[in-house]
Parts: structure tokens; sequence; C-alpha cells
């Protein structure tokens, strides 16, 4: 420990007085204690010969090459490391300081983006065309602004009323579920679907809440993640019902007020005398899920400031003065928990129907592993924070996907989107780094006397239960 | 009906809080032993102890933070009830009865928001429990929640944006600046609570009890940190909320500047015992409260009582 502090020291004032002697010996260290490492698990590769014996080829090339990474990684972050953190320090305070919403122009950057949201598959299809706007369109735009809508979903929960839900995708699942069979079953159209997906959703928030909602911090955490994977292992196993792990297909799509988006006559084309495209369904999933994200967005932002609001931010402060001052904790957590859950279920009946295909896959813990670092990454509470995460954290995911140049770098097995739990987790370490509390920290207040002035993060509380 | 309240009665004055053999364990330890006082109506009592005597243990109990291990705890709501009617109400399952001139409330059976937000009794804490990351405006509108709550339709007429919901916000901010007028934070009113002085934080804590219109305030040691400028203004504070709210008043404190000039009843706990009970005249004067505080061995307070009898 005293020795890292000393070389600490040292990194930080490179021009200064760089201690070399100290440095070669520390990574030199690190190189030996690599070796040790890498030995066991890197220096032979065992297979089968044709007798099937087991055979060891030495890979001390790999060894080699790992050593010599670890010793001059870290030689050099002893050398730069210093200004390198300073400099991504200063810069991320930059940004955040961009990003704090500047009072006198905050409403013209709302109604900027909002135009840039209308406008984007326009945008879309002006800048790539027919063939391009499809990818830009889908797979940029409607997919993260599902996650944003699960940000801000979960956001009630985590952010507003500081309970840790590990189990999110649950209602997202319920909801995604309940679409499904009600429209393949019965008929129900995805218009009807939608607010029973919701309501649904919001009945196991409560059903869950009910019990698990006395449980604090690292309890509820776990509690909440058992609850998820319950849902989705009941999903996989109740086969009769839900079709077990191959999942439902055939679910309808949603229509425009009863037009259906296909090259009938009776199609959304035909009706408005259009020359019939694919772009004209996903013109319309993209206004659907930016309205349901806004209206998440709206019922949010009102919400924080009505009492219960008020009470939810109350309770991740402090539960002990909640309850004095005659706050019901249990009903307060479990309108968060279900409104949030609500959401989820909103989010997962369009998903359901976005792709007429759903199968348990799409509702593993990783997904409720995202949505929560979106939130985390966003800011608690923050919710423009939680949108930049999610176009960062979504949209840097489906980047990965372009990146098909590595391939002739890495070679033709290279697949970037792999390293994407990897570059989450770097994005991640960096960000509690540098940022502990988010990219927007600062809290805005609910209600105000003279004059708004945002609350510095470092005094907001993150909750604990 | 009424427990004898100990050797010095304080007064005829009905009593709100009464307090009666209350006993509180943690394992094998006897935090309250056998506990009985009354809370006069418009009085302030004070209870004074030293470290570790249970005197928070107490106020836990009766806030319901804790469900005492035996004894009960009535509070009485407007007019004084009939004869009769505490031990009918002991009797049943009912943990309250109300009427149209107030109610009894039996606090060992309630939890702790229940307490506040039903018997209106409202606790500050020993260790300051503001919520720090919100304003001091938000603060005291957090304790208006419940009355907020149902003005606002739980929710949907605030989301429909109901002119009544606005009113009544309208209302409570006043009410709130009522209060930040009287403890002098006006001008702070936007700034986060945590931000605050720990003097003022103390005022808050305070103002913001009384925000949820309690007829008991309990306060755990509201002068601990202040200085001598700030126990005096406290004590102003204290005696008008008393005289201007006519809410009665229940105080643990050390510091006894504050509580002989202001209370009219003292108990005095040792050990979870009450050692003695009455005026700050008689317990001034009281060998036994005296020998508790400056530390006296016990067969010294046997003598002093012995001479005490003589
Ligand atoms: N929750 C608890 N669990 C166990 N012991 C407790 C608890 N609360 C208080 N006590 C014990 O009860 C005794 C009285 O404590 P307290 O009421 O805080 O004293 P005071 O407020 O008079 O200083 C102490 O010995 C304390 O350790
Ligand atoms: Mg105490």
């Amino acid at each position: 420990m005293a020795q890292s502090e000393d070389i600490g020291g040292v990194a930080a004032e490179p021009s200064a007085s760089l201690d070399w002697p100290k440095a070669l010996r520390d990574a030199g260290l690190l190189a030996l204690f690599t070796l040790g490492l890498s030995f066991p698990i890197l220096a032979f590769r065992t297979r089968q010969d044709l007798t099937q014996g087991l055979v060891l080829d030495p890979r001390w090339g790999l060894v080699a090459t790992v050593v010599a990474i670890a010793f001059f990684a870290r030689l050099g972050w002893l050398v730069f490391g210093g200004a390198l953190t300073r400099g991504a320090a200063a810069g991320a305070a930059r940004v955040s300081r961009a990003l704090a919403p500047v009072k006198p122009y905050a409403w013209i950057f709302r109604y900027i983006v909002l135009a840039l949201l209308a406008a984007y598959p326009f945008l879309a299809v002006l800048f790539t065309g027919t063939g391009g706007a499809l990818k830009w369109i889908d797979n940029f735009g409607i997919q993260i602004l599902i996650y944003v809508m699960l940000g801000w979903g979960l956001n009630i929960v985590v952010g507003l009323a500081g309970l840790l839900d590990l189990g999110y995708v649950a209602f997202y699942a319920v909801g995604a579920y309940s679409t499904a069979l009600l429209s393949t079953h019965f008929g129900f159209s995805f218009w009807i679907c939608l607010p029973l997906a919701g309501i649904f959703a919001a009945f196991w928030g409560i059903m869950l809440g009910f019990p698990v909602l006395r449980l604090r911090g690292d309890y509820l955490a776990i509690v909440t993640l058992a609850f998820g994977e319950i849902i989705r292992l009941v999903i996989i196993n109740w086969v009769e019902l839900t079709n077990g792990a191959s999942g439902i297909s055939g679910i309808p799509r949603p229509t425009f007020f009863g037009l259906p988006f296909n090259a009938s006559d009776e199609g959304f084309a035909a009706f408005f005398g259009l020359q019939f495209t694919p772009l004209h369904r996903l013109f319309f999933l993209f206004y659907l899920i930016l309205a349901l994200a806004l209206l998440t967005n709206w019922v949010t932002v009102r919400l924080r400031r009505l009492p219960i609001g008020r009470a939810w931010e109350a309770l991740r402060e402090d539960e002990i003065a909640c309850r004095s001052l005659g706050i019901d904790t249990v009903i307060t957590k479990l309108t968060a928990f279900s409104i949030g859950a609500m959401f989820g279920g909103f989010a997962g009946a369009f998903f359901a129907a976005r792709l007429g295909f759903i199968s348990p896959k799409s509702f593993e813990f990783m997904e409720s592993a995202v949505i929560l670092s979106i939130v985390v990454l966003g800011g608690m509470g923050s919710q423009i924070g939680v949108a930049i995460a999610a176009i960062v954290m979504i949209g840097g995911t489906e980047l990965l996907r372009e990146l098909t140049w590595l391939k002739a770098v890495f070679g033709p097995s290279f697949d970037p989107t792999q390293y994407r739990m990897l570059l989450f987790g770097m994005a991640m370490v960096a960000m509690m780094v540098w940022r502990p509390r988010g990219l927007i920290s600062n809290r805005e207040p609910s209600i105000v006397l003279h004059e708004k002035r945002a609350i510095g993060g470092d005094m907001v509380k993150e909750g604990h239960g | 009906m009424s427990v004898s309240s100990g050797d010095a009665p304080a007064g005829v004055k009905p009593p709100i809080l009464q307090v009666e053999h209350l006993t509180m364990r943690f394992g094998g330890l006897v935090a309250v032993n056998d506990l009985s006082f009354d809370v006069a109506r418009g009085d302030i009592t004070a209870l004074i102890g030293p470290n570790g005597a249970g005197k928070t243990t107490v106020f836990n109990c009766i806030t319901g933070f804790y469900k005492p291990t035996a004894g009960r705890i009535a509070l009485y709501r407007g007019a004084t009830p009939k004869p009769g009617t505490l031990d009918a109400l002991t009797n049943s399952p009912r943990r309250f009865a109300t009427g149209d001139d107030g109610g009894i409330f039996l606090l060992e059976r309630m939890g702790d928001s229940e307490i506040t937000a039903r018997a209106k009794v409202a606790r500050t804490f020993q260790n300051i429990r503001l919520f720090t990351g919100m304003t001091v405006l938000e603060n005291l509108m957090v304790a208006q929640h419940n009355w907020l709550n149902r003005a606002s339709g739980y929710s949907f007429l605030g989301l429909a944006g109901a002119k009544s919901f606005r009113d009544a916000e309208a209302q409570a901010v006043d009410i709130a600046v009522q209060w930040l007028d009287r403890i002098g934070l006006k001008g702070r009113a936007d700034d986060p609570a945590g931000a605050l002085p720990y003097g003022d934080q103390r005022r808050l804590e305070i103002a913001r009890a009384m925000c949820t219109g309690p007829v008991l305030l309990c306060l755990d040691e509201p002068a601990a940190g202040l200085n001598p400028r700030e126990s005096a203004e406290l004590n102003e504070f204290l005696m008008s909320i008393r005289s201007g709210n006519g809410t009665s008043l229940l105080l643990i404190e050390h510091d006894m500047s504050v509580v002989m000039e202001i209370s009219d009843h003292i108990v005095v706990l040792e050990y979870g015992t009450k050692i003695s009970d009455g005026t700050p005249q008689f317990i001034q004067n009281d060998p036994k409260v005296i020998a508790a505080y400056l530390g006296v061995e016990d067969d010294e307070v046997d003598e002093a009582e012995t001479e005490l009898e003589k």
C-alpha cells in the first residue's frame, strides 16, 4: 500500500522527479506476478491426439507477450498515468458542466431536442437512403428509445425512491408475455394489450413488493434478483402456456388505428395513396416508442413535484425520518415499485409487438444489469443523464457491430460485439473513478420559493434499500 | 384511574400522555424499568438523566420505533375522556378510539408512522435526521405529506394539474414559510438542508416536526451542540411553540440552563428507573438527583435519604 502511494506521488509529477528505478522495479514485479498467473492458465494448450492421449502444446510466445504487455502497461501508467488521470478528470468535469442545464437556455435546448427526435426518421432517410434508414431507425432509434424508457422506468424505483431493484426485467417480461398471450389467444389488438400489460406489470410489482419491501439494501437487491430469475424460469418451464424456451411467435403487429402496415388494399400505404414500403411501419414504431418514452418522462417529472414524488426522494434520503413524519413507507415504496413496473410493462408490450416474436432469452439477468447500469451511469434520479447513458451504452453496442474493419486487423473470426460486456465494465469502472455519482449528479429541487438552484451531488443520498 | 406519578405531583392539569409501567428489555439488558409518568397538557416536560439512562429508549417506545416489552402508553387528544374509557379500550383489541372531541390512542400498539399520522405525536432525533439533499422548503413540504397527498387525490388530481391541489400546495408552502420565518431561515429556503450550520439544522428539524401538526412534540436533546446564544434562542422558540401552537412538549435535555428555565415538570431517569419526578425546584433540591448527577456512591445516597426523612 505504502509503496503504491509513493509511486502515485511520482506519477503525479512526472517532470519533477520520476523515480525510474522504483518505477522499473514496480513494473518488473507486476510482470513477474503476471508470469506466475499466466503460467498455469496460458502456458499450455491441451488437446487430444489421434490415440485419444492428452497432448500439451506449449505457448511460450503467448506468455511472453502477456508478460511484456503487463510490464510496459504498468510502466507507461507510472510515467504518463498522472497526467492521464488529471486530464480525464478535467474532461469529465467539463462535460458535466456543459451538460448541467444552463438555466436560460434549458427550454430552447428541450425544444431543439424534441424537434430533432421528431425529425430523426426523416433525417435518417435523407442521409442514408431507404436501405440505410432501416438500420438507423430500427437498431439505433427504436432500440435506444426502448432502453431510455426502461431506464426512466427503473429510475423511479432506484433513482428516486432509492430501492435497489436487480430484477426489473421481470416486469418487462410480464408486459411482453401478457401482450403476446392476450393477442395470440384472444385476438386482442395491441392498443388493448398495451394498457393491460402495464396493469399486469404493476400488479406483479405490488405482489413482489408487498413481502419484499420491508427488506433493505443488499437483501432487497438479492430478492429482486431472485424474483427476476423466477419469472424467467416459470416462463421457460410452463410450456403449455408460454411455449417454453422456443417462445411465442405470430404476435400481431400494431396497426395504425386499424390500418395494418402491409401491401394489401386495406393497408396503411393504400389508404393514404402511398407507395408501400417497410419504412412506414418503422416510422410508426419509432413514433410509438418515442411517445411512450415521453409519457414515462412526463409522468415521472410531474410525480416528482407531487407529494408522492417528494416522499420517494425523502425515503431515499432517510427512511426513519420519513416514518417520524407519519409517512407510510410501505405504501410509498409500493407506489414507486408498481409505477416503475408499469412502465416496464408498457415497454414489454411494445417489444413484443415490434418483433412479433418473444422468447425467454430476451429477459435474462443481463438485461436488468444493463438497465441498472444505464440508471447508475446516467446519475440516479436524473432524467437527462439516464437518456444520455442509454444513448451511449446502447448506441455504443450497436456501433460495435459497425466496426467490421477490425476484422481486417484481428482476423475474420473477430467479432467486436463479443467485447460489449468488457467495454460496459470498463465504462463502469471509469465512471466510478471519475464521476462516482453518474453523468449528472446534481439534483433539481421539486419546489422553489425564491430562486432555482441545483443541489450538488455530494449532498444527495443514494438510499440503501 | 391515573397511576400516581410519584413523589411530587405536578399540578392538576389533565394529562395528554400517560406512561404506565413501561419496561423495555434488549436481551438481558433492562433499558427502561417499570417507568410511569404523566405529561400534562400544555406543559413542557423534561426527561433527564445520565447517558445511557434509557431516555432515548423511552422516546422510541412513545413514538413507536420500539415495541415496549411491557406497559401502557396512552395519549389523549382533545377533551379528557370519561373515566373507564381507557380501561375499556385497553381490554379491547383496538389500538385507538376517536370521537368528535378527540380520542385515546394506545401508542404501544401502534406503528411509528401511524403514531405521527393519527395520534399526532411528532419527534426529533438525537442525531439530526434531515433530508440533507433536499432543500429547506422541501423538508417542510415532506412533513405535510399526508394531507397534501390526500389533496392531490392520491396523485391523480395532482397529475391532472387540478386547481384544488394547486391551492392546497400553495397553502402548504404558506405554512412552511411561516415556520421558516419563525426560525429565521426564510432566506435559505432553497438551500439544501445539509448545507445549513448545525444550530439551524436543529431548529429546522423542530420546525419540520411541527409541520405535521402535532399535539405532543418530543425533542431528543434539542440543545446538544448549541452555543449559549443559540440555546437561549431555542428556549424562546420552544416557549413560543407551547404558547402559540398549544402543543405540549416532552424533551430530553442535558443542558440544565434549558431544562431549569423552560420546563414545568421534570422526570429523572437513572439506569432505566425513575428516581425523581416533580417541579424544577423540587428536582434541584432532591438529594437523589444531586447524587446521580454528581456521581455519589449509593450508600451516601441512602445517608442523604435517611437524613431527609428525619
Ligand atoms: N436497539 C437497542 N438494542 C440494544 N440495546 C439498546 C438499544 N437501544 C438502546 N439500547 C441500550 O439501552 C440503554 C439506554 O440507551 P438510551 O436510551 O440511548 O440512553 P440515553 O438516551 O438515556 O442516553 C443503553 O445501555 C443502550 O445501549
Ligand atoms: Mg439518548
